[in-house]
């Protein structure tokens, strides 16, 4: 038994240490948007990373970018040793990644050798070895105190010199020798029919392996990476769409894979106050997703633009992706409904983004959309519509980009708002079947339908549900007046709904009763009116009469005084007199 | 760097007709590649080219920059630089045939 507990012993031990092995392996970080992500840190240091694909697939700009961002973003300076391009196509190469070689050279952060073979130059007599390019190699390192080195492409050497053995022992020595100097290598390689390159330098560059993928389908170019290998370190096995552009590679991060996202509790207005009170009193919920379907023509980007404006009141800042109408055209069509959107775009909230989807693969469209909201980390997001996207891939393809795009998105907090043509006479069944994947991951779904009564068309909106809050289910006409959105309730009348100039029959007709009742109540009024005038008359013709007799009595009164003043005066003279 | 002539003391002969041979052998240090290579070009030099003939040799463990400056990637290399056009031959020039070949120089018969 003492033997078999010691292989448990070792059998842990060794777990140990390679569970140690793999925590600190150290990584060198590359600067390449999302790359650092994938691979959890970067690339090996200190050791050779191979980066194989295509003819165009983007190694050579891969690795200047690795050296370029090296130098100024981690103060790490780099030997670019090329075998392909002359000193001028390299910088040329440089700048089309918005850098600026001879300026990196002049500081010492970058050296670069162009190191040319040419075979019909050269015979081979006799035994040697390839110290001349160590020697290159070390003074081009030891002169700016490198500590990242690109070799692109080592393989025109098997092209130039014809003694493979040597060859091979040569690069077997170089990538110790690279090891040994403590640098972090790339190595480009030309991909191979039956090997990874065409040469097999995978065989001696073991610990790293990524590939580059680019071809065209169907006219959309598209561009994947991979991390075949990464002895060490755990690290995304997915390939990973990536494009290529004037700031270099984007590779698109990882999302989260769970459905653990914060969500909020706090509501944000729709910008149209009716549907406000129609999602509960207070509108979306913030950081939801929002669809609107609804046939063309129909009122989808002005309800998208509606709430663009209200978002922008607020002060926040909106990115619409337009795919169906230029940004000027939105704009006007917006004035129309009387929505101000240009001084918002004036203001640096509102940014638009337009393009022909069917121009660019879906990949493509989603690094878009990603550096957009990084760059201007918006709290509303719109695009509209995205049924376009459809043309540019598979239904399964196209599933899977929105559903990384709306996981990012709720993890970000941000408020999205995607507006999608349906077809009309298509039922809300086959549109629901054909969205099934995307509805599922939309809190609150809107509905723009044409109705059609008595040969006339008009548009309703509905809610189809929405996630976390009572809503109403009725439906009420649409209307794009010249004040904004408005929503109508449907004229329920005599219990019958109703819309469009039906409507506006039965609205005429009640306001004329209503009128005629009006009057008729005033004709009563005036005549109480009138009898009460002929009252007030009678009165005052009854108080002057009374006037008039008081009057009299009063002077009756007057005079009886008086003649008792004279005769009480006669009596005392008379008085006087009879003494 | 050290330059050969053809004899210590000797007066080297100098035909107006004749081209003069510049060749420059690029070693490093006292490798037993690069010893040989040397060897074996002075014989070559003695047998096919005696007289009109100037080898420099360029240690580039001391002057690592000419390496890039001169296009050297493999130890030894010899370059032919006069007369024009320039020729390079790698390797350490035991196989006399092909170093003959690679010079373009006409072999003296006998």
């Amino acid at each position: 038994m003492g033997i078999a507990l010691d292989s448990q012993r070792c059998w842990e031990v060794t777990m140990v240490k390679a569970k140690h092995a793999v925590d600190v392996l150290e990584k060198c970080p590359t600067g390449i948007r999302g790359l650092d992500e994938i691979t959890k840190g970067g690339l090996p240091r200190g050791r050779s990373t191979l980066i194989c694909g295509g003819a165009g697939s983007g190694k050579t700009l891969f690795a200047m970018e690795f050296l370029m961002r090296g130098a100024m973003d981690y103060g790490e300076p780099g030997v670019f040793m090329t075998f392909e391009e002359t000193a001028e196509d390299l910088a040329k190469n440089f700048v089309s990644l918005g850098f600026d070689l001879p300026d990196m050279m002049s500081c010492g952060l970058i050296a670069t050798d162009h190191v040319k073979i040419e075979r019909n130059e050269v015979e081979e007599t006799g035994e040697y070895d390839l110290e001349g390019l160590f020697i290159r190699l070390g003074d081009a390192i030891d002169s700016i105190g490198a500590k990242r080195v690109v070799l692109d492409t080592i393989e025109v050497l098997f092209s130039g010199l014809s003694n493979a053995t040597i060859l091979r022992a040569e690069l077997r020595r170089l990538f110790h020798w690279l090891k040994d100097r403590g640098v972090t290598a790339i190595v480009t390689g030309e991909s191979g029919d039956k090997l990874l390159t065409r040469y097999g330098l995978e065989e001696y560059v073991a610990d790293c392996v990524i590939l580059l993928d680019f071809r065209i389908e169907e006219q959309i170019s598209t561009r994947r990476l991979r991390i075949v290998k990464y002895r060490g370190s755990s690290h995304g096995s997915d390939e990973y769409s990536f494009l290529i552009d004037e700031t270099g590679l984007s590779i698109l991060p990882i999302t989260s894979l769970g459905l653990d996202y914060p969500v909020s509790t706090e509501r944000i207005s729709t910008g149209v106050p009716k549907l406000d009170t129609m999602l509960d009193g207070k509108g979306f919920y913030r950081g939801s997703t929002i669809l609107v379907s609804g046939t063309a023509g129909t009122g989808r980007t002005s309800l998208a633009a509606t709430f663009a404006d209200a978002a922008c009141l607020r002060g926040e800042r909106c990115l619409y992706f337009a795919f169906e109408e230029s940004p000027s055209q939105i704009i006007r069509n917006m004035g129309s409904i009387g929505m101000d959107l240009a001084r918002w775009v004036k203001k640096g909230l509102l940014k638009f983004h337009s393009a022909r989807p069917s121009l660019y693969g879906l990949e493509m469209h989603l690094v878009t959309f990603h550096r957009g909201i990084e760059e201007f980390n918006p709290q509303v997001f719109i695009v509209d519509p995205i049924s376009n996207l459809s043309a540019a891939g598979t239904a399964s393809e196209v599933k899977s980009i929105l559903t990384r795009l709306i996981d990012y998105l709720k993890m970000k907090k941000i408020s999205t708002f995607l507006t999608d043509l349906t077809h009309f006479g298509v039922s809300l069944e086959r549109t629901s079947e054909e969205r099934s994947s995307l509805i599922a991951l939309i809190d609150t779904w809107l509905l723009l339908r044409d109705i059609e009564l008595n040969g006339e068309r008009n548009r309703g909106l509905y809610i189809l549900k929405s996630r976390g809050m009572a809503h109403s289910n009725q439906i009420h006409e649409f209307l794009l007046t010249n004040q904004g959105i408005a929503l109508i309730d449907i004229y329920t009348g005599s219990g019958e709904v109703l819309t469009g100039s039906a409507r506006a029959v039965q609205q005429a007709e009640e306001k004329a009763s209503e009128l005629i009742r009006r009057l008729a109540a005033d004709g009563r009024l005036r005549v109480q009116e009138s009898k009460k005038e002929a009252l007030e008359a009678k009165i005052a013709a009854l108080r002057a009469e009374f006037d008039a007799e008081s009057e009299e009595l009063h002077s009756m009164a007057e005079e009886e005084r008086k003649r008792q003043a004279v005769l009480a005066e006669d009596r005392l003279e008379m008085a006087h007199l009879r003494k | 760097m050290k330059a050969v002539s053809p004899g210590k003391g000797k007066k080297a002969k100098t035909d107006s007709t004749e081209e003069s041979w510049n060749l420059r052998l690029y070693v490093t240090d006292q490798t037993s590649k690069s010893i040989t290579a040397f060897a074996n070009l002075k014989k070559i030099c003695e047998e096919h080219l005696a007289g009109k003939y100037r080898i420099e040799v360029i240690d580039l463990l001391k002057n690592p920059r000419l390496a890039k400056r001169d296009q050297i990637i493999a130890i030894p290399t010899l370059v032919r630089e006069l007369p024009e056009p320039l020729k390079k031959i790698i390797g350490d020039l035991a196989d006399t045939e092909r170093v003959l070949v690679g010079l373009d120089i006409r072999p003296v018969s006998g």
